[in-house]
């Protein structure tokens, strides 16, 4: 079982460091050619509007969307991941994969001076509070009837899964919990044992 | 923690975490802004001049006119950065107040204060420091820096300065790992920096904050370098927008510095995009031009 990690820019360190703590293989994804073998795929936190325009021009939207098409190949997204997975976006709207019927709202919680961190109650994983770490991230603002809302901050909904796919507006990468990165991993096996 | 806390160091270098691997472009109007944005800039630098510009211009450089920088925040989407003379903390916070998204305490402007650097943990905006060698980086993140960039020269569109102290940084770095725990408060006073971060450094291996580099990037084989010399993104100013055709060299250096280690991509990129813009010899600035000495 091996996870890719989409490597156009952002910060792919932070998920290698906890798949890397998990005892986990990862693999980082520049070309269409680096997706074969892969079980599963991370897209991190950066620039939604970077990493869209440029999974665009080398071919990487066409090739992860022919991957899915299956229905067993399970997507992460952290922050511009949300935002790239998102079938609508409101403001600027970059290129994107667009699989996850949700609508996102870009940077919604206001510019840098508004980041935060907050302990969020996530049932999925239990008690304690997951750290989460927001950096100019943005909100659901609606969810489709097949994606199931798994956690909530101040009545927004900041963390989702559909089927394969899970996102997240905070970036479990840039904590020392691992819980939201195993999540994952279980999620990557489950379709992998199929 | 409380329930939620804003302007936290996490949050500071974390934006910068984001913009790994990416190109930051200095930007003096809303059109160069989005030419940035569409050639997929990480963020972009609002500035009155680049850097060249100013070494003509000459007198005191100061903070860009706020309605210069809420023009370029209105224009993109991508996170907004502008530059603060070093120690000018009322420059930084009329910049806080009109939420940039990161603050450059950059030695590109004249200095406010020769003595003292900007408090920058009193602030809920991160910044942005240069730096020569590892000494003055630490220096930096002790005083609250968010993010470094080693300084290069800016305005010359010639990348050895940039070389020297990327290089420079490293090997220091290298040096401090290879260091017994016992002589690192010897090391911590030859390098006048914090021993919790001399020791810090030597867990990690590398800064305990994202290492850009700026000063000197004119071509996309020269922002392939920085990152094959292990720079974590670049910072290109007059670069860009000093050159005959800016839109085709702000494609070509995001993409090369994307695929910095396919040299065959950065020759398909390289092809067709103008001329660089035109470089100074280090020997002909007088040592009183050189803006890397700025700041300590």
């Amino acid at each position: 079982m091996r996870i890719g990690i989409l490597s156009i820019q952002g910060d792919v360190r932070e998920h290698e460091r906890m798949f890397q703590r998990l005892g986990l293989e990862s693999a980082r994804i520049r070309q269409p050619e680096d997706l074969v073998g892969l079980s599963g795929l991370v897209i991190p936190g950066g620039e939604s509007t970077t990493i869209g325009l440029l999974m665009q021009e080398y071919g990487l939207i066409d090739a992860i969307k022919e991957k899915t098409r299956s229905g067993n190949f399970p997507i992460w997204g952290t922050c511009a991941g949300l935002i790239l997975l998102a079938k609508e976006v409101l403001g600027p709207s970059p290129a994107r994969l667009g699989l996850v019927d949700i609508t996102a709202d870009r940077n919604a919680w206001g510019r840098q001076v508004s980041s935060f961190e907050a302990d969020i109650a996530i049932a999925a994983l239990g008690s304690p509070p997951y750290p989460g770490v927001f950096i100019r991230a943005p909100r659901i603002k609606r969810l489709g009837q097949k994606v199931t809302a798994l956690a909530s901050y101040r009545d927004q909904i900041v963390m989702a899964e559909s089927g394969p796919y899970l996102v997240t507006a905070f970036h479990p990468e840039l904590t020392d919990d691992l819980r939201v990165h195993q999540y994952f991993a279980q999620k990557v096996e489950a379709y992998w044992r199929g | 923690m409380a329930n939620s806390e804003r302007g936290t160091f996490k949050v500071k270098s974390g934006l910068a975490e984001m913009l790994k691997g990416g190109v930051i472009m200095d930007v003096t109007n809303r059109e160069q802004a989005m030419i940035a944005e569409k050639a997929g800039a990480v963020a972009v630098m609002a500035l009155e001049r680049v850097p060249s510009d100013i070494r003509k211009a000459g007198g005191v450089a100061r903070m860009a006119d706020p309605r210069k920088v809420k023009e370029i925040m209105q224009a993109v989407s991508i996170p907004v950065m502008a530059k603060v003379r070093i120690g000018h903390f009322v420059e930084a916070q009329v910049l806080e107040a009109l939420e940039v998204d990161y603050i450059d305490e950059s030695e590109v402007l004249t200095p406010a204060d020769d003595q003292f650097h900007i408090d920058k943990w009193a602030f809920r905006i991160p910044f942005v420091c240069g730096a020569r060698d590892l000494g003055e980086a630490l220096r930096r993140i002790a005083e609250g820096a968010a993010m470094i960039r080693t300084k290069g020269e800016p305005g010359t569109g010639n990348v050895v300065e940039a070389v020297r102290h990327l290089r420079t940084v490293n090997s220091q770095i290298r040096r401090l790992v290879a260091t017994p725990d016992a002589e690192l408060p010897d090391l911590a006073k030859e390098l006048g920096a914090p021993l919790s971060l001399v020791q810090e450094v030597k867990v990690l291996g590398r800064l305990p904050v994202v290492n850009f580099s700026a000063g000197g990037v004119a071509s996309p084989a020269d922002a392939a370098l920085m990152m094959q010399l292990g720079a974590d993104g670049i910072f290109v100013g007059s670069g860009i927008f000093k050159s005959s055709d800016p839109a085709a060299m702000a494609n070509a250096v995001v993409r090369a510095t994307l695929h910095y280690q396919d040299a065959q991509i950065i020759a398909e990129v390289s092809e067709n995009i103008g001329e660089s813009m035109p470089g100074l010899e280090m020997k002909t600035l007088q040592a009183e031009d050189r803006m890397q000495e700025r700041g300590y």
